[in-house]
């Protein structure tokens, strides 16, 4: 299987009172009053040593994304932490996971394809293009895009990318949204016909149709873990079956929050105020704001009003224990964190790209650093295996690397070709 | 077929369905009274027949038409139309259909900007405008609340002034577990405001000013005091852009007076509507 570094680049320094102080950590969040440059531009590069740290110590991926007006996650372009750190991975055989570049915010969407084909010719192929729809606090409340188009942009302007990646002769787009006369694009990735496509998404039945239909892999970006999403990635499987596609587990992706210690003991003291921050700060948006009106289309929006079943429980009534006995954030020792992976994770989900997040809300650079390494010394060894039966091939992975066992970590150091 | 409480005169409004713009978008009309035609235009959280609706059928053959996309079973159709331009041409269809050449347009804030634009690309067709609440413009030092992005008590705290009034009740009803009429009201609303959303999203001013001179008839506008979602002050920018405009505020009123107030909101309505 393939294991990926995640990042979220979060603001790792909010006040104590945030939540009770401010409406949201998203879109409104008063940048003069919580937040200062010069300390951010310590934490982009933070976010930038984590993962390529993450990279040496033996993931196959390291991932960014990207989000708007927030401390939850901050990186707006993340292709310009993905080409960084493209540059730096030259000689390895660690993946370059844009999880990613949001295309309904893009306009043009070629924007994407361009950046993304670049991106893969400066890796030397190593690129998996994730191409998110965007979260409503991005699309609708920061960058303005109509709530009842967001779906249809995205629709849109996903065709047009894998088209532009691919077409042989020029071609015109006269779209809905979009309309060029002259698609040309420059340059082109090197992978063909095009990167692996990963979709993100957080348990929406359309993008399961979508993600499906189009054979990309689907990825469940969840912060309740596993358990809250068996349901979920359940239904994600029938719909691979109904629709005829085998069930290989590269199909899908999930994203795990880890903390690692020498023992479960240890890893409550060294992390639970950190993964407490996240789930009380990070994730402090109002409800309303993660489904505007005509987000979700009128068959959807009945069976979510209908149907409590997705009331989540509120995390600010959680504490560290909670998080981890309910599977949100999987801590503890190395053999814990690897049996709850693989039972509850790997095999409980099917899951064949995992992707795990190791800076956790407030954790400081050192703890990450701690976390990155124990994870890849002691953990990430005894799942690499799976799947590994000769059964399952990756499709949705750069193919140069879909048989590296362990990345060569060689000229890393260097940053060079 | 709808009925209605509210009222001693027992007569139930008529209803149809109406296919417009290549039979790709169905528009619902509930209408009663006799009359001159009056044509009633609502507001974000989609179209019930009130109290209000009632008084003016007392003078008034009213007409009111389901935005696109809040006719039950067609909530679809929405998608056909791509912005504010096929939303007005929309309605001049639906007007043709009906056997209307012109008529009295009585708006409620969305539903004001819609009367309003329509009266501005076909000056002919609105004999007289009250526009209660309407939007169409933005002011930045009097930023309007996007509801969209409210919870529901927060929201009904913002349109009305006293969020216990009767109207208040009705469009929200108290939503207890497993009760589906509520959740069917809730569906029924959030779907109104994403429909309507579409020509508004993420700032309420589609260039109402550039086209607002061409408006011929004489305007009311009728404002609530307490109005939280879009203050009073915005009842300037269409008096000083059209020619034959008045302003009506109501005391003790939020963003919904005609729903508050309904007798005295009637009462201003067809009087100026009557002269």
């Amino acid at each position: 299987m393939k294991i990926s570094a995640f990042h979220l680049m979060p603001y790792r320094e909010l006040p104590a009172d945030f939540e009770r102080r401010y409406e949201s950590v998203w879109v409104t969040p008063p940048w003069w009053e919580l937040a200062d440059a010069r300390r951010v531009g310590q934490y982009y590069n933070w976010t930038l040593d984590e993962l390529l740290y993450a990279a040496k110590c033996g993931f196959d991926g390291v991932c960014t994304n990207e989000h708007h007006q927030n401390a939850y996650g901050f990186m707006p372009s993340p292709n310009l932490m993905g080409s960084v750190l493209a540059r730096a991975t030259n000689g390895t055989n660690v993946a370059i996971v844009q999880m990613g570049a949001t295309l309904p915010t893009s306009n043009p969407p070629l924007r994407v394809a361009e950046e993304y084909a670049m991106l893969d010719c400066i890796s030397g192929g190593r690129l998996v293009a994730g191409l998110p729809l965007g979260s409503p606090m991005d699309v609708n409340l920061c960058y303005g895009i109509t709530p009842m188009e967001h779906r249809e942009r995205y629709r849109e302007a996903f065709a047009l990318t894998l088209k532009a990646w691919q077409a042989r002769e020029i071609f015109s787009w006269n779209g809905r949204y979009f309309q060029l006369a002259t698609v040309n694009l420059w340059p082109r990735p090197i992978q063909e016909p095009h990167p692996p496509v990963w979709v993100p998404g957080s348990g929406s039945i359309s993008t399961f149709d979508f993600a499906v239909e189009h054979d990309v892999c689907y990825c469940f970006l969840s912060y309740s873990g596993a358990r809250s999403a068996k349901t979920m990635m359940d239904g994600y499987w029938r719909v691979v079956a109904e629709k005829g596609r085998d069930l290989n587990p590269y199909r899908a992706g999930f994203l795990q929050l880890v903390v690692v210690a020498e023992s479960d003991a240890r890893a409550e003291e060294k992390f639970a105020r950190h993964v407490e921050y996240f789930y009380h700060k990070c994730l402090h948006v109002p409800g309303v704001w993660f489904s505007p009106p005509g987000n979700q289309d009128y068959r959807s929006l009945v069976a979510t009003m209908a149907n409590p079943v997705r009331r989540a429980e509120n995390p600010k009534n959680l504490r560290y224990r909670d998080f981890v006995e309910k599977g949100y954030v999987i801590a503890g020792s190395p053999a814990t964190v690897r049996d709850r992976l693989k039972e509850e994770v790997i095999n409980g989900l099917h899951v064949g790209n995992l992707m795990v997040l190791l800076q956790i809300g407030s954790m400081p650079h050192e703890l990450a650093m701690e976390n990155i390494e124990l994870f890849g010394r002691e953990v990430l060894p005894g799942l690499r295996d799976f799947w590994d039966d000769g059964r399952w091939v990756n499709h949705w992975w750069p193919e140069q690397l879909r048989q590296s066992a362990a990345p060569v970590a060689a000229g890393l150091a260097a940053g060079g070709a | 077929m709808t009925t209605h409480v509210q009222t001693s005169r027992v007569i139930e409004t008529q209803e149809r369905t109406v296919s417009v713009w290549q039979d790709r978008v169905r528009i619902r009309v509930l209408s009663k009274g006799r009359g001159p035609a009056l044509v009633f235009f609502h507001g974000p959280w989609g179209l019930t027949w009130d109290p209000f609706l009632d008084e003016l059928a007392q003078s008034f053959s009213v007409l009111a038409p389901a935005h696109p996309g809040t006719t039950p079973d067609a909530h679809d159709d929405v998608y056909h139309l791509d912005g504010l331009w096929d939303l007005v041409l929309c309605y001049d269809e639906l007007l043709e259909a009906l056997g209307i050449r012109d008529a009295a347009f009585v708006g409620h804030s969305f539903g004001g900007m819609v009367a309003c634009e329509l009266a501005a690309a076909y000056p002919d067709r609105a004999r007289r405008l009250a526009l209660i609440a309407p939007l169409g413009f933005w002011r930045d030092p009097d930023r309007i609340i996007n509801w969209m992005l409210l919870e529901p008590g927060e929201l009904r705290r913002q349109i009305f002034r006293d969020p216990e009034c009767d109207a208040a009740r009705r469009m929200f009803p108290r939503s207890e577990e497993q009760d589906s009429s509520a959740t069917a009201a809730r569906v029924r609303m959030v779907w109104a405001m994403g429909t309507t959303g579409k020509f508004i999203w993420p700032i309420p001013d589609k260039g109402l000013k550039k086209r607002i001179h061409r408006v011929k008839a004489p305007t009311l506008l009728v404002w609530g005091k307490e109005d939280r979602l879009v203050p009073p002050v915005y009842a300037d920018e269409f008096v000083v852009r059209l020619s034959d405009a008045r302003v009506q505020t109501v005391a003790d009123t939020g963003h919904a007076p005609h729903l508050e107030q309904p007798a005295m909101v009637a009462r201003a309505v067809r009087e100026f509507l009557g002269q």
